[in-house]
């Protein structure tokens, strides 16, 4: 048994931790916070060239061709970095839904780009208040053309892609859903960015009017596929939420040393003190379910779903915990807009949201854990 | 990454599962697998026979103490063999509970400071399950303080170099079952707390060592109040130099972490099959949105202590020595379980107050509700491993003391002024 990365990819890890400590400053992430470029554009060339974005896309396919292993742990470092970059929407999302359900045409055309970074994908879904279910979905395509509306989209204003779940056919329920792909550059397509909690990341409102649509995957599959690919994004974005909660409390450890008031450092009250080592257990937790859901995306094991669930449950709160108290820890400095704290507070809460709700994953959770009692039985 | 044996584990494991299947004793499964919580389940034999029955077959055969040197009644095998031992000997496991404090704590105490010629005479009967040991560390005066303890030890005056015991300790879990004790002493009130300690081991059946049971708040009598009236002990049963006795007890504190992955259980299975059968408003338990939402809840912290355990394997493979982070098996487990054992009452309605056959799996949920408290406390209570975890995890700076580097008779008693 072994429950841990290799020395290989741990120094891989390292590299691109210390590129983007270097390149990814604060100056370069409060960019769009500031009404600049809504994602920072030469940082994402910068990760395209160093194999980041490619390293899990096969050779045949423009990648480095390593493993998800290797993806879980860019993941990890580019949410300890904050980093502005829609490498969540382009390449868990996206490039994993051309390699689970692409042709090889589709393959062929679209994921050198995403690896290279000349193009950016996202995955077109929510329509709408409240969780998704497959009624909401408006969305339609007929004769290969999309209408309808999506929103909120991430990365929907800078994407050049989108894989679009539409109404097709005439299946019902879970069956009238289809996945498809859309050239965002193409005709019949409005975007609108909106405004966020965390415009680190952008998020927009996609319009179509008999935009051309590609279907991607089966008729009626769209539903099954997307559950899918988004476990597995699920597992990534979870690596990315440990990365940003490790590095909210060690944020608050740095200025619980620093800070004295009474006389003393403030981490020697208990109160802090507790705090913290709050904090490290659900960080801890986190990253040791998050390492069950690496080894479930990589091995392509069955449990991959029940891995999936739980990572994203534990880190999703993990984040949240430390990021609210890493604004706790540092009193009024916390609350101030020069201080990055609210940075990954609102971090922590978008990537909540992300693909879903805590309560919806929650939910995903204990139906699986039932789906594995029953078939254990 | 991977959660595959290696071939030499796995030969190990094959070894371990048929030795057991051809051994163990399947008479009492039933009875171990319906047990409640805190307590053995077993009623149709005395279950310390049972348990020591178990024990010394294991030992005859190389299993007892599996990562104990062979000389000293081990198996001399390595960190991840006994935690696939763990794995094998699954429920049966449960009948170990009279000799953890023993084997988990005393005995590596005694192998690394006693005398060769001690060692071989106490450590062999430890491991089989025949001699069974107790920690006499807390006192009325020191708990989560250890070393603010009062029960001293005074050179006889005459001339034999024994040594007087005078004093109480408190909480002794199995002092009443036990042959020996490991006791740790004042020495020397003069010196400041952490100096003037020394430790010891002694026979339970000296004379002028008196056990006293003590009702638990659930109504068992697990600990002791344990009264030393001049009690004497032989030099020789001293453990490490006098006024050494807080170095060798942190060697005993140190081996509790030792004993990780033996995965610390929080409930959560049972819960999860309770929530499958029980019905809230005509529909299962499970259907209702609220209990979903917990019971995740509970899930995710189940499972992150599971892969906690097997990332310290893990690195214990790696022949990594497993460090203070280890502190938050317990302080999960403990609060998870507490919380899980509310809400599994809470299920149950009006009814969950009743704790008798009509409970739900043998009112298991009401047991561990008036079990868990102890586990917040035993062994470190969760501010003690929140102090371990902030200080040495995370570097924070200690608490500031008042009662350092003054004499032990000069710090205060009692918070009443
Ligand atoms: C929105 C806002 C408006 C404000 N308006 C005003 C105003 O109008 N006028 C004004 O004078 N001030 C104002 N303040 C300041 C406010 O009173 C302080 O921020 C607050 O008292 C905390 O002090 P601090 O920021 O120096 O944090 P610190 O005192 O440095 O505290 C940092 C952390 O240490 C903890 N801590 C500190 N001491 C202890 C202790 N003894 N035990 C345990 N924990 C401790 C704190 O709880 C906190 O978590 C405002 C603050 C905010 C956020
Ligand atoms: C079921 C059970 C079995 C036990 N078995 C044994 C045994 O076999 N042998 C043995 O020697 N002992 C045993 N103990 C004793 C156990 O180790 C102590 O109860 C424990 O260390 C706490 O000490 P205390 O009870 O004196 O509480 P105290 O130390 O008085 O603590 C009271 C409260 O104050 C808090 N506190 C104390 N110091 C600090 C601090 N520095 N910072 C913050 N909070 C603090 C504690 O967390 C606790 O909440 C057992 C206890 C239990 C409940």
């Amino acid at each position: 048994m072994n429950l841990d990365f290799s020395d290989d990819q741990k120094q891989l890890q390292d590299q691109i931790r210390r590129f983007l400590s270097e390149k990814c400053t604060p100056a370069v992430v409060r960019s769009g916070l500031e009404g600049g470029e809504p994602f920072a554009r030469d940082l994402y060339r910068g990760l395209a060239e160093m194999g980041v974005l490619g390293v899990a896309i096969p050779e045949a396919y423009g990648g480095v061709g390593l493993s998800h292993l290797e993806l879980c742990l860019a993941a990890e470092e580019l949410g300890r970095a904050l980093a502005p970059v829609p490498v969540a929407s382009s390449i868990y999302l996206a490039a994993e839904f051309l390699l689970q359900a692409g042709t090889e045409a589709q393959k062929k055309a679209w994921l050198p780009r995403l690896a290279s970074g000349e193009s950016i994908g996202t995955f077109a879904f929510v329509e709408g208040q409240g969780r998704m279910t497959p009624d909401k979905v408006a969305a339609a395509v007929r004769d290969g053309r999309l209408s309808g509306a999506k929103s909120p989209v991430p990365d929907g204003d800078i994407a050049d892609l989108a894989v679009v779940a539409a109404r097709s056919g005439a299946g019902r329920g879970e069956q009238a859903i289809s996945l498809f792909l859309v050239d965002l550059n193409g005709p019949g397509v409005t975007r609108e960015t909106l405004a966020s909690i965390d415009p680190t990341r952008s998020q927009a409102r996609l319009a179509f009017e008999g935009a051309p649509a590609e279907r991607l995957g089966g008729e009626g599959e769209g539903w099954a596929i997307a559950s899918q690919v988004m476990d597995r994004a699920a597992i990534l974005m979870a690596f990315e939420q440990v990365g940003g909660a490790d590095r909210a409390l060690s944020m608050a450890r740095d200025y619980a040393l620093d800070r004295m008031a009474f006389g003393r450092q403030i981490g020697s009250f208990q109160a802090i003190k507790h705090m913290l080592a709050d904090m490290y257990v659900s960080a801890t937790l986190a990253r040791s379910n998050c390492y069950y859901g690496a080894w479930a995306l990589a091995s392509g094991s069955s449990e991959l779903p029940v891995a999936a669930a739980t990572a994203r449950v534990s880190a999703t709160q993990a984040f949240q915990h430390c990021a609210k108290n890493n604004i706790q820890v540092h009193g009024g400095m916390g609350f101030t807009w020069a201080f990055d704290c609210h940075l990954f507070y609102r971090r922590s809460n978008a990537l909540a949201l992300a693909l879903g709700s805590l309560s919806t994953w929650e939910d995903l959770l204990i139906s699986r854990l039932q789906g594995a009692n029953t078939q254990a039985a | 990454m991977d959660f595959d044996d290696t071939p030499e584990e796995a030969a190990f494991r094959a070894e371990a599962r048929a030795w057991i299947q051809a051994n163990a004793p399947t008479h009492l499964e039933a009875e171990l697998k319906r047990a409640g919580f805190a307590s053995s389940g077993i009623d149709s034999e005395d279950p310390m026979a049972a348990s020591k029955a178990w024990q010394k077959r294991k030992a005859e055969a190389g299993w007892a103490c599996l990562n104990w040197p062979k000389e000293y009644g081990g198996g001399a095998r390595t960190p991840i063999e006994r935690v696939i031992w763990g794995q094998e000997e699954g429920i049966y496991g449960s009948l170990s509970s009279p000799f953890i404090i023993g084997h988990g704590m005393c005995g590596p105490t005694v192998m690394a400071w006693a005398s060769e010629d001690h060692k071989r005479r106490l450590l062999p009967p430890l491991a089989s399950g025949e001699e069974i040991w107790c920690q006499l560390f807390s006192e009325p005066a020191g708990g989560s303080d250890l070393a603010g303890l009062r029960t001293s030890a005074v050179k006889a005056d005459d001339g034999s170099g024994d040594w007087i015991i005078n004093g109480q300790k408190i909480w002794t879990s199995g002092a009443q079952h036990s042959q020996w004790g490991l006791l740790i002493t004042r020495t020397n009130p003069d010196a400041p707390k952490h100096k003037g300690l020394t430790m010891f081991f002694l026979s339970m059946s000296t004379p002028g060592v008196e056990v006293r049971p003590i009702k638990q708040a659930n109504g068992q009598s697990g600990f002791n109040e344990v009264y030393f009236t001049d009690v004497r002990i032989p030099d020789d049963q001293r453990l490490g130099a006098v006024g050494q006795g807080w170095e060798v007890s942190l060697t005993t504190l140190m081996n509790e972490r030792l004993s990780i992955g033996s995965g610390m259980s929080t409930g959560f299975p049972e819960l999860f099959d309770f929530c499958l059968q029980a019905e809230v408003d005509g529909r299962p338990a499970v259907d209702d949105a609220s209990v979903r939402s917990r019971l995740a809840q509970f899930a995710v912290k189940q499972s992150g202590l599971k892969y906690t355990g097997m990332r310290a394997i893990t690195a214990l493979s790696k022949g990594e020595t497993p460090g203070p982070e280890n502190s938050i098996g317990k302080l999960v487990a403990g609060a998870t379980m507490q919380e899980l054992a509310m809400f599994a009452l809470d299920i149950q309605g009006q009814s969950g107050a009743i704790q008798d056959e009509s409970s739900p799996m043998n009112a298991r949920f009401q047991q561990m509700l008036l079990r868990s408290p102890a586990t917040r406390i035993e062994g470190g209570s969760d501010e003690i491993l929140r102090n371990i975890i902030g200080e040495r995890v995370l570097g924070l700076p200690g608490d500031i003391r008042v009662d350092k580097d003054v004499a032990f008779r000069d710090i205060p008693t009692s918070g009443r002024k």
